[in-house]
């Protein structure tokens, strides 16, 4: 048999151009920005790239690439380390530990950005409190340095590679290890050889996405002054006027990402994952009795910094200016953000998971294409892909519009697409599927193609068999899917403000409009609420989660 | 059984679709809404546009973002664009959404006798509203104001290590170096930035009030910021050891710089555009809008609030406010050449 039976199970009459046609219509709000992107390259602005090539790029380009380095080597032993603790082994304070290590995920970057500079610079309160002790801070080193922007970003974005792999290594089993073990592996050599190969889909998706928010960082790198390639991107839009510039640019950064996903993806090609859920609760690996307690601290340590420190200096902040600032609008901004944040994790969780199964169905070339083509939005910066998306939309409004006057005359109704809620839905669409694709995809090569016969052979089939082996299977892949997608957007600046409807202010805007005035301490507040309004259903659903495996 | 479901799918259906139609209702704003584009922000403007309603019964909706995205919004929506008018707080962007065609010009006898001619376009698409200063700061614990001089004298030797920037990133910094290069010719611009970057104490800050804590922190003794900054960080701390200094008060004055705003090509109530921009313009509503964030008025009948006005009166620079605009792109070549980050 030439066709694997899973690929005929869940639709076996459609043909390869209606899979084609889905995978096109279901990325198209994300390939249209692209291509509005791409076209910059018909007709390049010369003035602006020979000035740019001479003084800018060699600058940013390799600021650029130690930071996506630094942050995906910082951020994935950091994620890495902290799932396989909480996952395989036992310390005080696991139990807790492993739904709060996430917490660090609702911080925007931004945010910790400049709570890390406010409190760790010359003028913050731990220099003056060394210099009043000691005369000098000198020997403390500067944070707003190459290395304190990785350090923050990695702080910031380790959830994203926790979240998948500790998904892998609940999913594949302690058993696992005990089996290399038997075989004579020792237990460190069972780790690398065998545990974290089988964990590689999870962990390189994770790092994917989080060198894919790196690149397209722009609030954190700018309150650092650190100049990469989104900020060449902004100094030749603003700066120089020359949107044709910022865009060119933005396609060479786009280039750059879908060379470095297609190594990624051949990397792993060929790779089958047969091993599947072990879902017996099998006894954590025991850690000696220091070991334990050096777990505890570390673990302890990353969340202390990563997460509570910044969060108590936040609720200073916040409690400050409350008084001023805290009012009814508070529970409006809130709604807004739970409407958008809830819509936008059950888009895009669906899309993902109709576009992970049509890959597995139908596995042809041009289906890959689309679909991986349609996931680098998430590397383009925010206010360019906003714009990207605003063009199309904007597009197809003139065109509705002019259809209506045309029937109704002068008193057709005035369409405004782009400021809709499903105007903002698209959008979100652009930037997010990544976020919702990776987990989703990851985990359905877990469901085996076995299973799917065996499944067959017991008369389940069809939806049913999606419904009732594939779902409950799929179910950590898919909240860790809904979750990401949901705090993404909860933090969400550049696409809620140019394409929200009118009056849909939310947390996140609210946060914009304190720092584009430079009052930090004021966006403390609205930031706190991102905190607990994303975080509690987050972490909530993720221990709910932990009980299952 | 099945005659149930059927219904049920097309009831629900229909619930579907009503929500559709639902959302995509609900959000349009009422036809005779002014609209608002603003990269003002809010907090700035609220106040005022409440009052004008108060007066007026006229109601607005705002949408506010940085300007460069409301720019493009504007440009992409071309003809069907819903927005009135657009408030941004940079002469520079104004005269770029002027160049894109995006403002219209604007005949008013109201609008030419309260705002003054070099706060506004020569062709009268876009008015100043408010206005603020850029200029020097100084600590008033180790320096003293009579070694101030120009924004050129901070380029002296003496200055070495002692000098702390805001980022060329700033549109605000973009401008005062666009104003130097109108007033110097690039060349001797240059060679003031470059002079600025060899003193520097340490590398630019994101944005003036950080530069600010490090001068009060003893980091650096002077910095270049824009009053209003200069001016929360005195509300908030009346003590401060800092203090205004206006820079090249024997020279061509001090940069100043504008919130404005602009009628925009396709308004579809232009006529009610005009008439909230006139009424922006008048020495009551003047002086409500440059209190809101310390700043100045752009019209000179109405004044300051009293924190503003004990900085002192100054020689702002009379350059029309347009330059800043048409020179900014080689403003930022030149930071870039410089190796002003």
């Amino acid at each position: 048999m030439s066709v694997a039976p899973a690929e005929m199970i869940v639709a076996p009459r459609t043909g390869a151009w209606r899979g084609s046609t889905l995978a096109v219509v279901l990325c198209l709000p994300a390939l249209l920005p692209l291509v509005v992107i791409a076209f910059a390259l018909v007709s390049p602005e010369t003035g602006v790239w020979a000035h740019l090539a001479r003084y800018v790029l060699p600058e940013v380009v390799a600021n650029t690439i130690k930071l996506v380095i630094g942050v995906a080597l910082v951020a994935g032993a950091l994620g890495t380390s902290l799932a396989w603790l909480t996952a395989m082994c036992d310390f005080p304070g696991r139990r807790w530990l492993e739904w709060a290590l996430l917490l660090p995920l609702a911080i925007p970057a931004y945010v910790l950005a400049f709570v890390a500079i406010g409190f760790l610079d010359y003028a913050g309160p731990l220099q003056t409190a060394l210099r009043s002790a000691f005369g000098t801070s000198s020997w403390v080193p500067p944070i707003r340095s190459t290395g304190g922007v990785i350090l923050v970003l990695s702080l910031a974005f380790y959830p994203y590679v926790y979240l998948m792999a500790r998904n892998a290594f609940l999913t594949q089993g302690r058993r696992v290890l005990e089996v290399a073990q038997t075989f004579g592996y020792s237990r460190s050599a069972a780790i690398w050889r065998v545990a974290l190969p089988m964990a590689k889909p999870w962990i390189a998706g994770g790092i994917a996405l989080i060198c894919m928010e790196a690149l397209a960082d722009f609030g954190a790198v700018s309150i650092f002054n650190y100049n990469t390639f989104t900020t060449a991107i902004y100094r030749a839009w603003f700066g120089l006027f020359s949107v044709h510039a910022a865009l060119e640019l933005s396609a060479v950064l786009l280039a750059f990402v879908l060379i470095a996903l297609f190594f990624d993806r051949r990397s792993r090609a060929g790779v089958r994952y047969a091993a599947s859920r072990d879902l017996s609760r099998h006894a954590r690996a025991p850690l000696g009795s220091r070991t334990r307690w050096f777990a505890s601290l570390y673990a302890g340590g990353v969340l202390a910094v990563a997460f509570v420190l910044p969060l108590l200096q936040l609720l200073w902040w916040a409690v400050k200016r409350a008084g001023r600032d805290l009012d009814a609008r508070y529970w409006m901004f809130t709604m807004h953000s739970l409407v958008l944040a809830a819509s936008a994790a059950i888009v895009i969780v669906g899309a993902s998971l109709v576009l992970a199964y049509l890959l597995r169905r139908q596995p042809s070339m041009f289906n890959h294409a689309t679909v991986r083509l349609a996931t680098v939005g998430y590397a383009v910066p925010g206010t360019v892909l906003a714009v990207g998306t605003l063009f199309p939309l904007v597009m197809l409004n003139n065109a509705l519009q002019g259809l209506l006057s045309e029937v109704f005359g002068a008193s057709a109704p005035t369409l405004l697409l782009q400021s809709t809620v499903i105007g903002v839905l698209l959008a979100y669409m652009a930037r997010f599927l990544a976020v919702g694709l990776h987990p989703i995809e990851s985990g359905l090569q877990r469901v085996t193609r076995s299973l799917d016969e065996a499944a067959i052979g017991l008369g389940v089939n069809g939806t049913r068999l999606v419904r009732s082996v594939h779902v409950p299977l799929l179910r950590s892949s898919l909240v860790t899917a809904a979750i990401m997608v949901f705090v993404d957007v909860m933090k969400e600046m550049p696409i809620t403000l140019l394409t929200r409807p009118f009056g849909w202010d939310t947390l996140a805007i609210r946060v914009f409009n304190m720092t584009s005035i430079g009052e930090w301490e004021r966006a403390a507040l609205p930031s706190v609420v991102i905190v607990a309004v994303g975080l509690i259903p987050a972490a909530m659903l993720s221990r709910g989660n932990a009980h299952v495996a | 059984m099945k005659g149930t479901r059927l219904s049920i799918h097309v009831f629900s259906s229909r619930l579907i679709g009503l929500f559709l139609v639902g959302l995509l209702s609900a959000c349009a704003p009422a036809p005779s809404d002014l609209i608002v584009y603003s990269a003002r922000n809010e907090e700035h403007i609220q106040d005022i546009f409440e009052r004008y309603t108060k007066e007026s019964g006229q109601k607005i909706q705002l949408i506010t973002d940085d300007a460069g995205p409301l720019i493009q919004r504007l440009a992409a929506e071309g003809k069907n664009s819903p927005a009135d008018l657009l408030i941004t707080v940079d002469a520079g962007v104004l005269w770029h959404a002027a160049q894109l065609g995006l403002l219209r010009p604007t005949e008013s006898a109201t609008l030419d006798a309260n705002i003054p001619e070099h706060l506004r376009d020569p062709q009268k698409r876009w008015f100043g509203l408010t206005v603020r200063a850029r200029t020097i700061v100084y600590s008033t614990e180790r320096v003293k104001p009579e070694e101030l001089d120009s924004y050129e004298s901070l380029t002296d030797a003496k200055w070495k290590g002692r000098v702390c920037l805001r980022t060329s990133k700033s549109v605000y910094n973009q401008s005062l170096i666009a104003m130097l290069i109108a007033q110097h010719g690039e060349e001797k611009t240059e060679q003031i930035v470059r002079g600025w970057v060899a003193n520097l104490a340490t590398s630019p800050f994101a944005n003036d009030t950080l530069l600010m804590q490090a001068i009060v922190a003893g980091q650096c003794d002077v910095g270049i910021v824009n009053t209003y900054y200069f001016g929360r960080l005195q509300r908030d701390e009346p003590n401060i050891p800092l203090q205004l200094f206006w820079a090249d008060q024997r020279g061509e004055g001090t940069h100043v710089n504008i919130s404005g705003a602009g009628v925009t090509t396709n308004a579809p109530r232009a006529a009610q555009a005009q008439k909230f921009l006139e009424w922006l313009s008048q020495p009551e509503a003047q002086a409500m809008f440059a209190a809101v964030d310390l700043e100045y008025p752009a019209s000179p009948a109405a004044s300051a609030v009293e924190q503003v006005v004990r900085w002192g009166e100054f020689k702002p620079n009379p350059l029309n406010v347009a330059h800043a605009g048409e020179l900014q792109p080689a403003a930022v070549r030149l930071m870039d050449r410089a190796g002003y980050l």
